[in-house]
């Protein structure tokens, strides 16, 4: 549905974008992770045509951006990181002007009162704009993102300014438009991605740190490569026995927890719990614990954008 | 391009600035057409018209300031440029919000013929003329200030650079006057807006007139259009 392939983008400067490939299938979500000044509002304002890039391509559903932007631009519902909002305008001319700017063909009242029912701004459609809230000024924004039902929804972080329970509504809703609909969205918020998106993209200095299902980045999150061991028995026969367990990487010496009994922690490559379970059972000793080392998203994505994981760029399953 | 035109003339009007002009403007003709026509009992326009020249030349910039200054500052401009329409179209609809609120304005020179004509039988085709000579003055303006407002993000910036600008293309005529060179010097009194202007005023119609007017116009405009692209590249 989006491809976008090897897109650069220097300002004076620095590079805010460099060689940044990826590729989403139509009903995907998309969650855009990073820090501040990481490159995600510039990769959303390339898909959607705000602004060139120096290299590379975007292609919406077959059309490409640079050759075609008006065809490709009526794909696209966009919400900045600060929503475009003409100040001196009531919400429903606003959202009139919105939908005929945007050239769509339905019939207006109708679907200009739906998307406002949607995203709940319907109590303030008569209202002028700059006095109302950040939490609505944010909803008219994603309501004139979602105007013409475009397929692809593009939305820079959407929950910004909103108050718990609206955040909760918005993320609901998101997830409902995203069964029928392709969305990229941005987030600081690492939990937000983790319950809205299919697919997450760590981005770090302008390039692609990791990408991955979000299932398999929280399966990894919860690794059962790394466990932590309490056994009891003698100190240094436990630690040759597991450091010669098949697949161990490295076992570190905790010390000793209670009487007799030593904490270790195992990592390794794949999952040896059965393994060690088997080895300390053919010995007199006895395992009194084992638990996977819980590595939460937040870790994994500290770990990533501190460049800890380097070499493990992109690859998913060593994170 | 239609929702463009019509947000920014109806945001004329939900600011002061609309008000302001079209006030600006039906109290200096006034004072004008009294001074020149009703206290000295003329029933001739010309002069009335020929001291709206300076009127324009700080009234238009207030009409263009906002154009694209403020979409930049609030970046509203993100919705239209992630738009399905052309750039070229953008310009074209601001531009024309500005064209019919400064018609609105000269709208009141045909209140000011018809008032003349409970008196005196006014000359409507020196009205008539006059008023295209405005609108042709106005085009050109309006597209330099639009031009000047796209640069900036500061509408106080666009409205005293177009103002200031608008001033420096008055004084041509004064500095062509001392460019020694008879060939640099014909140069700038024919880019004169005053000289050119001076014709309509007088009621000659004047296609070279027309055509400069238009021409200076465009190139303005397709500055902007070119300002606007280029921001999307830098």
């Amino acid at each position: 549905m989006i491809k976008v392939k090897h897109i650069s983008k220097s300002y004076v400067k620095h590079k805010a974008l460099d060689d940044v490939s990826f590729t989403i299938n139509e009903g995907e979500i998309l969650g855009f992770l990073g820090p501040n000044g990481a490159g995600k509002s510039t990769t959303m304002n390339i898909i959607t045509g705000y602004i060139s890039s120096d290299e590379g391509s975007v292609e919406i559903d077959g059309t490409d951006i640079f050759e075609d932007p008006a065809a490709a631009k009526k794909k696209i519902g966009y919400l900045p990181e600060q929503p475009p909002l003409y100040n001196d305008m009531t919400v429903q001319d606003y959202l009139e002007f919105m939908f005929r700017l945007k050239k769509i063909r339905l019939p207006m009242k109708e679907h200009i009162n739906s998307i406002c029912e949607m995203v709940k701004i319907a109590d303030v459609q008569g209202r002028v704009i700059k006095h109302l809230s950040k939490g609505y000024r944010q909803r008219i924004g994603i309501a004139q993102a979602l105007l013409g039902d475009p397929p692809v929804l593009i939305l820079d972080e959407p929950t910004v300014g909103l108050d718990p329970q609206q955040i909760i509504e918005i993320r609901r809703l998101i997830r409902d438009i995203g069964k029928t609909h392709t969305i990229i969205l941005s987030s600081h918020l690492l939990s937000e991605v983790q319950a809205v998106c299919d697919k997450i993209i760590v981005i770090n200095h302008g390039r692609i740190a990791a990408e991955g299902l979000t299932a398999e980045m929280t399966k990894t999150g919860h690794s059962t490569s790394n466990i932590e061991l309490i056994v009891e028995g003698r100190r240094q026969t436990i630690l040759s026995l597991l450091e010669k367990t098949d697949g161990v990487k490295k076992v570190t010496d905790k010390g000793e927890c209670e009487k007799g009994c030593y904490e270790f922690t195992v990592e390794s490559t794949k999952d040896i719990r059965r393994s060690i379970f088997k080895t300390i059972a053919r010995t007199d000793f006895a395992i009194l614990s084992m638990k996977p080392v819980a590595v939460s998203l937040e870790d994994t994505y500290l770990n990533i954008i501190s460049g800890k994981s380097e070499e493990d760029k992109g690859n998913v399953s060593d994170i | 391009m239609s929702a463009i035109f019509k947000r920014e003339f109806s945001a004329y009007f939900t600011s002061p600035v609309g008000y302001a002009v079209i006030a600006a403007f039906v109290f200096f003709s006034g004072i004008f057409l009294w001074v020149e026509c009703l206290h000295v009992g003329a029933s001739n326009m010309s002069p009335v018209f020929q001291s709206m020249f300076f009127i324009m030349l700080f009234v238009i910039p207030l009409v263009t300031m906002r154009l694209f200054a403020e979409d930049a500052r609030q970046k509203t401009d993100q919705a239209f440029l992630t738009s399905p329409v052309s750039i070229a179209g953008i310009v074209l609809a601001k531009f024309f919000s500005a064209m019919v609120m400064l018609l609105l304005c000269l709208s009141v020179f045909i209140v000011e013929g018809v008032a003349l004509s409970f008196m005196t039988t006014p000359d409507w085709s020196v009205i008539i003329a006059n008023i295209f000579g405005l609108m042709l003055l106005g085009a050109a303006f309006s597209a330099i200030g639009i031009f000047i407002s796209s640069l900036t993000e500061s509408v106080i910036v666009a409205a005293i650079v177009s103002f200031a600008v608008n001033v420096f293309i008055s004084l041509l005529d004064t500095i062509s006057a001392t460019v020694p060179v008879d060939f640099l010097k014909n140069i700038v009194s024919s880019l004169s807006f005053q000289s050119r202007f001076g014709h309509f005023a007088l009621g000659l119609f004047s296609f070279s007139d027309v055509i400069f007017f238009a021409s200076v116009a465009c190139f303005f405009l397709f500055l902007t259009d070119r300002v606007i692209d280029r921001k999307r590249w830098a």
